[in-house]
């Protein structure tokens, strides 16, 4: 599925600081009997997010009006445990096109970035940093830029600068995904496969 | 040039480098199941492509099924639903279903290995994370989310930019009563659950050489939870002799080709790996986890870690150990548990139930307990029967139920109800996992039994040693 080119975002940004974020609290398993990609954002952190009741759990970020964005910034080693792409779904659906985390669990971020959502690695100081400045002002505004690969602070003009290989950028920038490239070399794979192995 | 066991498979099955991009890899067997699979079918319905290697690819029910009455309808619809959507799909596409009630039916990473389309030197995925489970065959196995799933089923190949490479050696030879699942449990205490993120793991040393095949599956099943892409193990003569025979083993000349390739899957000696550990068997003890991740786990007869005492972040290590309402400090042994859970494809195997039965034999199940035994298959459900460890699961007061994942992620029915403590065999502790509200100590199938026989964490070598000197 293509989705939105992502170029620059500008946004103030909803804080979660709490580390090893897994896929099960970003969506937990119950929510996953669906047979088509509608409706994961409902259920983004659910049990943090809501009592056995249904009622919001006051104290959850998500449920505090003070924050919101299309930016997520997460504490280290976000998104790990599973390989369900539900859980950058639940993210996407919920209004976030970027995550930021001082380190990714793997799959977590190979989904996002397959799917439309950027994961952006900054260092630890420099998510400190946002976590305080979000903290001390919660309209905080960041800015995103994917063809600089930078994340500033437009207040202070604080930035970094961030890694992601040329291929995924230029996805990510026409809003192209891996399965639009791998049919225009089906003929190199139909090649291939006639010789391997097993 | 010297090559690691790891890139002589990853190597031989790139099909393109893409220039500061990912590798186009052939996937050589693809594995589906009903919960990330069906947005992947949809995918290719509405772009109109078919699926190219439909004979690459299997599909077994796994995640949603009902561990009761597996010849009844499906109660929940929505998982129904899904059931549905598999076998609608698998037989639109020309995919191998093995669906509630096939034969041979069973979990995803349990049966791949079972019929032999688990081979060593091959590339192998599936929309789960525990995909690292064939990786004990010294295949290139990993987990892959619903995009990928579709770009094998329209193109049989995925884009993925190469791991770094990581050797984790455990040399000498393990204590009384310590099972593979204590020493990946140990490892992963030792590397926290991201120490291993960005590699992809080679287990080496002479624990894992005599390590039988089904001990193997369970290290490299939760290499994932270290936050490796995957995990292998050299394929060997157990290896070879694991897979001879079964259903989708070649034979013959294609058997003799096969063998000259899976000769060569071992590390050159002197390749060289990005980052290289050490461990000592002998310092490894039955393992229990008290935290909120497989990461925080410690030798049964240790007490939880100060947190001063523990890397990273005091704040979400007390919130944890909040969720889990334990102390600091506290000695786990003799915390009175209520659910045991045996199963999952990290210990649902026949060796597993053997091992559970070695310890429950002549005892009787905790009154305390409710205990679900879940086989990781049908076959390993008939091996029960067939060994007689039925008999001994019925005499000591357990019942066995109808394979699936179960309470390893508590979709179906099989849910830890709120605030209960559980014994499971599986690989995630997450808040919430087995059920919302649901707390989960992972060990192995030895601590299981012993939990479920005393109704509190107990070592297991308590029970062992007085077997021993009692027969
Ligand atoms: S048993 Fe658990 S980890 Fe294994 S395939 Fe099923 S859900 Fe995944």
């Amino acid at each position: 599925m293509a989705y939105d080119k992502f170029e620059i975002l500008t946004s103030t940004a909803v804080p979660l600081p709490i580390e090893n974020v897994d896929t099960d609290q970003i969506i937990p398993a119950r929510f996953l009997k669906a047979t088509e990609r509608k409706g994961f954002g409902d259920n983004l952190f659910r049990d943090w997010r809501y009592n056995n009741d249904n009622s919001p759990k006051t104290d959850f970020v998500l449920n505090d009006s003070t924050y919101s964005g299309k930016i997520l910034v997460g504490g280290r080693n976000f998104g790990s445990g599973s390989s369900r792409e539900h859980a950058a779904w639940a993210v996407y659906d919920y209004g976030f096109r970027c995550v930021i985390s001082s380190f990714f669990a793997d799959i977590f971020k190979g989904n996002c970035l397959n799917i439309g959502v950027l994961p952006v690695q900054v260092s630890a100081d420099f998510s400190n940093k946002l976590f305080s400045e979000i903290e001390k002002d919660p309209k905080t505004v960041i800015e995103v830029n994917l063809q600089e690969q930078t994340v500033t602070l437009l207040a202070t003009g604080e930035k970094e600068s961030f890694d992601i290989n040329g291929y995924k950028k230029d996805n990510m920038l026409n809003g192209f995904d891996d399965i639009d490239y791998l049919v225009n070399v089906k003929s190199d794979i139909v090649e291939f496969a006639k010789n391997t192995p097993l | 040039m010297k090559k690691t066991l790891f890139d002589k498979v990853w190597d031989s099955h790139v099909v393109k480098h893409v220039e500061d991009g990912p590798d186009v890899l052939f996937i050589d067997r693809h594995l589906v199941h009903e919960v990330t699979s069906p947005v992947a079918f949809l995918g290719l319905k509405n772009r109109g492509i078919r699926v190219l290697h439909p004979e690459r690819t299997f599909a077994t029910a796994d995640h949603n099924t009902p561990t009761i009455n597996q010849h009844l309808p499906v109660a929940d619809p929505l998982s129904a639903n899904q059931l549905k959507a598999l076998e609608e799909n698998a037989k639109e596409y020309g995919i191998s279903h093995w669906g509630l009630g096939h034969k041979k039916n069973g979990i995803v990473h349990v049966v791949g290995p079972e019929y032999g389309i688990t081979q060593p030197g091959a590339t192998i995925v599936c929309g789960d994370s525990h995909t690292s489970t064939h990786g004990a065959f010294g295949a290139i196995a990993f987990g892959i989310g619903t995009s990928e799933v579709e770009m094998v089923l329209a193109t049989q190949c995925i884009m993925q930019p190469k791991p770094k490479k990581m050797r984790i050696n455990v040399k000498g030879s393990l204590n009384f009563g310590v099972t593979p699942k204590d020493v990946a449990l140990y490892i992963i205490s030792k590397l926290t659950t991201s120490g291993a993120t960005g590699y992809f793991v080679e287990y080496a040393g002479d624990v894992f050489e005599n390590m039988t095949m089904e001990g193997r599956m369970t290290v490299c099943n939760l290499s994932i939870e270290m936050g490796a892409r995957g995990g292998m193990i050299a394929p060997d003569e157990k290896t070879f002799d694991y897979i001879k025979g079964r259903e989708f083993t070649p034979t013959g000349a294609a058997w003799d080709k096969a063998m000259a390739y899976w000769e060569t899957l071992h590390t050159d000696p002197d390749a060289e790996f990005d980052k290289e550990l050490s461990f000592d068997a002998s310092d490894i003890e039955p393992m229990i986890t008290y935290g909120t991740n497989p990461g925080m786990g410690m030798g049964i007869s240790k007490s939880i870690p100060k947190a001063e005492q523990v890397e990273g972040g005091v704040s979400t290590y007390k919130k944890s150990l909040g969720y889990m309402s334990f102390n600091e400090g506290d000695d786990m042994i003799g915390k009175p548990i209520d659910f045991v859970f045996i199963g999952s494809c990290t210990n649902g195997r026949i060796e597993d139930f053997r091992a559970f039965a070695s310890i429950i034999k002549g005892r009787q199940k905790a009154p305390n307990v409710t205990a679900w035994l879940v086989p990781g298959s049908h076959q390993v459900e008939a091996a029960i029967k067939e060994e007689g460890l039925l008999a001994i699961i019925h005499e000591a007061g357990f019942e066995l139920r109808e394979p699936g994942c179960s309470a390893c992620l508590a979709m179906n029915d099989d849910k830890v109800p709120a605030g209960k403590l559980a014994v499971s065999t599986s690989n995630r502790n997450f808040e919430g996992r087995q059920g919302p509200g649901s707390r989960t100590l992972l060990a192995s199938p030895l601590v299981a039994a012993a939990a479920a026989v005393t109704g509190k964490v107990t070592d297991p070598r308590e029970l062992m040693e007085k077997l021993v000197a009692s027969s």
